[in-house]
């Protein structure tokens, strides 16, 4: 099925000064599929997310989206086309109530023309939306849990919250910064159904992870950076037992072994 | 009007001329104005470059200054050099002293740190306006008086040396910022604060010690150039609108980019003055911040590329 | 151990009733509610009648040209995060505005002051828009500069008047058609302009303010939220400086003055800034006190000035802060 890929990169290069924190990633991602995105720290995964999507300015490269080059283009504009992320540093409207913070995303000329998530027709009252769409997310509706203030949540909530804020603007795209990092298990265990249902309803999603086995479950592509180059793609398993991959990660100790201690 | 510090009406006959005396003429006097446009900003800018507090009341120290002097030199009647070195001792202190009790309890918030500064240097400026000068003129002697012929143009010799000083004051910080321990430490510090701080620099010394040099730097500027023209409280508005021109243009944080930019922003005032008119030098500075902000609003040599907050 | 106890904060126990989504349930609730906001309205509008001297009425009008001024600080700089230093921008925009419609071309001030609202709010913002997609800084900077500038602009061209200004600006109708019209505008904006940031779209002007990068991230452009709050700001101080011009019958580059810039920010850090009625207690506090001072000249603006530093360097809170916290909480002290 040779389809056009939903998004391409090409060769985007970003140099700070005089360090590269990119060189020349290429990838290209299909509609529908979620592709993860894996590597050591500081090897240039949220450097990567913000060039796609407009936070930074690019040195060289460039990126298609559906075939539009979307490169240079403000963040603002790449996220009303639906390519949207979440954060890796949370930021949530901290002062405001769960619900409320959708509300924001909902004012947006894109929630407006797409009918938010599920929306379809008109939007509606944004305060019920967001309700809606908390409740998509797994936030309990007849709880007090959408109504607190989003300082009081827990991480896992507000990791949801991310998401939702993505979901509000029925977008293509979710890249999503590590969002399984400083969960538990069990919170992980709940977030894995979430990521597969977006998958489900259409939407491309590409994950930066650091928790690879959780990662593993839900996706059966994967891209290793490492200092800002692409060492290479596959699935989970070809990328474990690549040599330079373990040599990224762990030296030159065996990742069975270091599994094992996971 | 105090205007035309460092750049005189244009003599009658530059228009009837030929070329090459009006070029001339237009370079000397760029030059002059470039340097007294430095002179003003690199207090400014040195402040800023190194603590990242924007000093405001930078205006009114260049102001102070010259009132310092003054009364020293004519109601105390103390000698000349004397009554400059004390003034812009004087000076630093006030703006040590301006950062001791305001700056630093509202460091790190940018916009309280600007109100409170500007606040400072207006309650100084309007407090001066009242009780400071009351009915003639005041003026500072020139350093040397007589004037000589630069390439047939006449130049007051006061005006060239204040070239020569403002030469020896860019080439002072840049050694003193590449060759000594307090100037690297200070260079540290501007790069970044935090590192800085991880290796023992403390950054509220720092900044005391910034915002006394960068004082001192106002208090020259105004001994150096107020000798041609008058003191009056308006030249401390004016000083400030230039000087925060000439370092948003050269980039804020840049000192090298605060020298180009006055000499940008130096020639393309002496250039309006020879075809416009006198009065749009202050126009010229406002659109080029314009300008600036537009087209690439971290300045020439601005280190803050991103404009916008980190993600 | 010294200090065993500490002050403990609680809301009064009808606030907890009335507050969000409630239902009133008895008269005492209601007047908990609307006591203070009627006790507003009803004091602005008999204040001409309780004052009818000549100087008295000039006072009033004033304050309330400064209150609006105060009002469209409030809102900028407390909820949306731009920080205006040059008030007195708008004020000379919306003077200048009003006095050539008055003169040049015969409008009365009926017209003239809504015209000189709306067109001279899109010219300060268009002047302003290069500095809204950048930091915050940049926007103070440059609106502290703009009046200083337009000043010396219109004096060395000599345009608009030069410095004799533009005189023979018609007058309101009457002096009570003056005051009761200032006041009926400050009464509209303020609660306007409290209506509008409890709206989603005051939602998403907080959110500029506090967490840029996520309101970009959800599709929406800060600089076109920014410029339309500094447009709703600007309408406010320009409607000022249109009521001025035809107080005052005349048009000048005093409209430019220090005053229109520094009392606004005064008055709000006086009043409480965030509060929208603080920065107008504010200015009830400062313009007759400032009026006082007359005599001493512009040593007026250093009065303002210190008390500005003052404020910010002690971190006070501010009188409508003090005050609303001490109506809707209670305080005791507890053992720790």
């Amino acid at each position: 099925m040779s389809r056009q890929p939903i998004l391409e990169v090409q060769d985007v290069t970003k140099a700070f000064g005089g360090i590269l924190a990119l060189n020349r990633v290429s990838f290209e991602v299909h509609e529908g599929e979620i592709l993860g995105i894996i590597g050591p720290n500081g090897s240039g995964k949220t450097t990567l997310i913000n060039c796609i999507t407009g936070f930074i300015k690019m040195t060289s490269g460039r990126v298609f989206f559906r075939g539009k080059d979307i490169t240079g283009k403000a963040a603002h504009k790449i996220a009303d086309m639906g390519v949207t992320r979440t954060f890796q540093i949370m930021r949530p409207y901290y002062s405001l109530p769960a619900y409320k913070n959708l509300v924001i995303p909902l004012f947006s000329p894109r929630a407006k023309r797409t009918g938010g998530w599920r929306g379809g027709g008109k939007l509606g009252d944004r305060n019920t939306v967001g309700i809606d769409i908390l409740e998509e997310i797994g936030f309990e509706r007849d709880s007090f849990v959408p109504y607190k203030i989003a300082s009081t949540l827990p991480t896992g909530y507000l990791k949801r919250l991310e998401l939702a804020r993505c979901l509000a603007l029925r977008p293509e795209i979710i890249m999503c910064d590590e969002v399984f990092s400083g969960l538990s298990m069990s919170e992980i265990a709940s977030m894995v159904p979430l990521i597969e249902r977006l998958q489900m309803d259409g939407i491309t999603v590409i994950m930066i992870e650091h928790r690879l086995r959780e990662l593993f479950q839900v996706t059966n592509r994967v891209m290793v950076l490492n200092f800002g180059e692409k060492l290479m793609e596959g699935t989970p398993e070809e990328v474990m037992t690549d040599g330079k991959v373990q040599e990224a990660y762990f030296g030159s100790q065996k990742v069975e072994e270091v599994m094992t201690y996971a | 009007m105090d205007e035309e510090i460092g750049c005189p009406d244009p003599p009658s006959w530059i228009y009837q001329e030929d070329f090459d005396r009006t070029l001339m003429d237009i370079l000397i006097y760029g030059l002059i104005n470039s340097v007294a446009l430095a002179l003003m900003a690199l207090g400014f800018a040195l402040v800023y470059g190194i603590s990242r507090v924007p000093n405001f009341a930078h205006g009114a120290l260049y102001v102070v200054c010259g009132f310092i002097t003054w009364s020293l030199l004519c109601t105390l009647r103390l000698n000349y050099l004397v009554s400059i070195l004390m003034a812009m001792a004087i000076t630093g202190v006030i703006g040590a002293l301006i950062y001791q009790f305001v700056l630093i309890r509202v460091r790190g918030m940018a916009i309280s740190e600007i109100i409170a500064s500007y606040a400072v240097g207006l309650a100084i400026l309007e407090a001066l306006r009242w009780g400071g000068f009351k009915g003639m003129t005041y003026t500072l002697p020139v350093f040397v008086e007589g004037s000589i012929s630069i390439m047939d143009i006449p130049v007051d010799l006061h005006r060239v040396v204040a070239v020569g000083i403002g030469g020896a004051v860019v080439a002072f910080l840049w050694l003193f910022t590449h060759h000594t321990k307090m100037g690297l430490a200070l260079r540290g510090m501007a790069q970044d604060e935090r590192a800085a701080l991880m290796l023992g620099i403390d950054s509220d010394i720092m900044a005391l010690v910034a915002m006394t040099f960068g004082s001192v730097l106002a208090g020259l500027a105004a001994v150096v150039l107020l000798p041609l023209g008058n003191i009056v409280v308006e030249a401390g508005y004016n000083v400030l609108i230039l000087a925060i021109s000439v370092c948003i243009v050269g980039g804020l944080g840049s000192w090298m980019g605060a020298v180009l930019a006055a000499f940008i922003i130096g020639f393309a005032q002496i250039l309006t003055v020879v075809y416009w008119g006198a009065h749009f030098q202050m126009v010229v500075a406002l659109l080029a911040i314009i300008l600036t902000l537009i087209l690439r609003p971290s300045g020439l040599f601005g280190r803050q590329k991103e404009l916008e907050e980190r993600v | 151990m010294a200090e065993d106890r500490r002050k403990e904060r609680l809301d009064r126990g009808i606030k907890v009733r009335t507050d969000g989504i409630y239902a009133l349930m008895s008269k005492r609730e209601l007047a908990y509610l609307t006591l203070p906001r009627l006790v507003l309205i009803v004091g602005m509008l008999i204040l001409p009648l309780v004052l009818p001297s000549m100087y008295w009425q000039r006072v009033i009008s004033i304050v309330c040209l400064y209150a609006l001024l105060a009002l469209s600080f409030d809102f900028l700089a407390h909820f949306v995060g731009l920080v205006s230093l040059g008030g007195a921008f708008f004020i000379g925009v919306g003077g200048y505005l009003a006095a050539i419609l008055n003169t040049t071309f015969g409008l009365p001030p009926l017209l003239t002051i809504p015209v000189a609202t709306v067109l001279g709010a899109t010219i300060c913002t268009l002047l302003l828009f290069p500095c809204l997609p950048l930091r915050g800084v940049y926007f103070a900077i440059v609106t502290l500069m703009y009046p200083l500038v337009m000043g010396r602009i219109i004096e060395a061209l000599d345009i608009l008047g030069g410095t004799d200004g533009i005189m023979g600006v018609e007058s309101f109708a009457n002096p009570w058609v003056e005051q009761y019209f200032v006041i009926s505008m400050v009464l509209v904006f303020l609660f306007g302009v409290r209506r509008l940031v409890n709206l989603d779209i005051g939602l998403v002007l907080r959110a500029v303010m506090d967490n840029d990068q996520a309101v970009r991230a959800s599709g929406m452009s800060i600089t076109r939220y920014k410029a339309v709050a500094v447009w709703v700001a600007s309408c406010m101080g320009c409607l000022a400086g249109a009521c001025l011009v035809h107080i005052y019958m005349w048009a000048g580059i005093s409209l430019f003055a220090l005053d229109f810039s520094i009392l606004p920010i005064a008055a709000t850090v006086i009043g409480g800034g965030g509060t929208l009625v603080g920065p107008v207690l504010g200015c009830f506090i400062l313009v007759p006190i400032s009026e006082l001072l007359r005599a001493f000249g512009t040593l007026r603006i250093a009065f303002y000035a210190i008390i500005l530093v003052a404020f910010i360097v002690l971190r006070s809170e501010g009188l409508m802060v003090y005050g609303r916290r001490k109506y809707h909480q209670f305080e005791r002290w507890v053992q720790v």
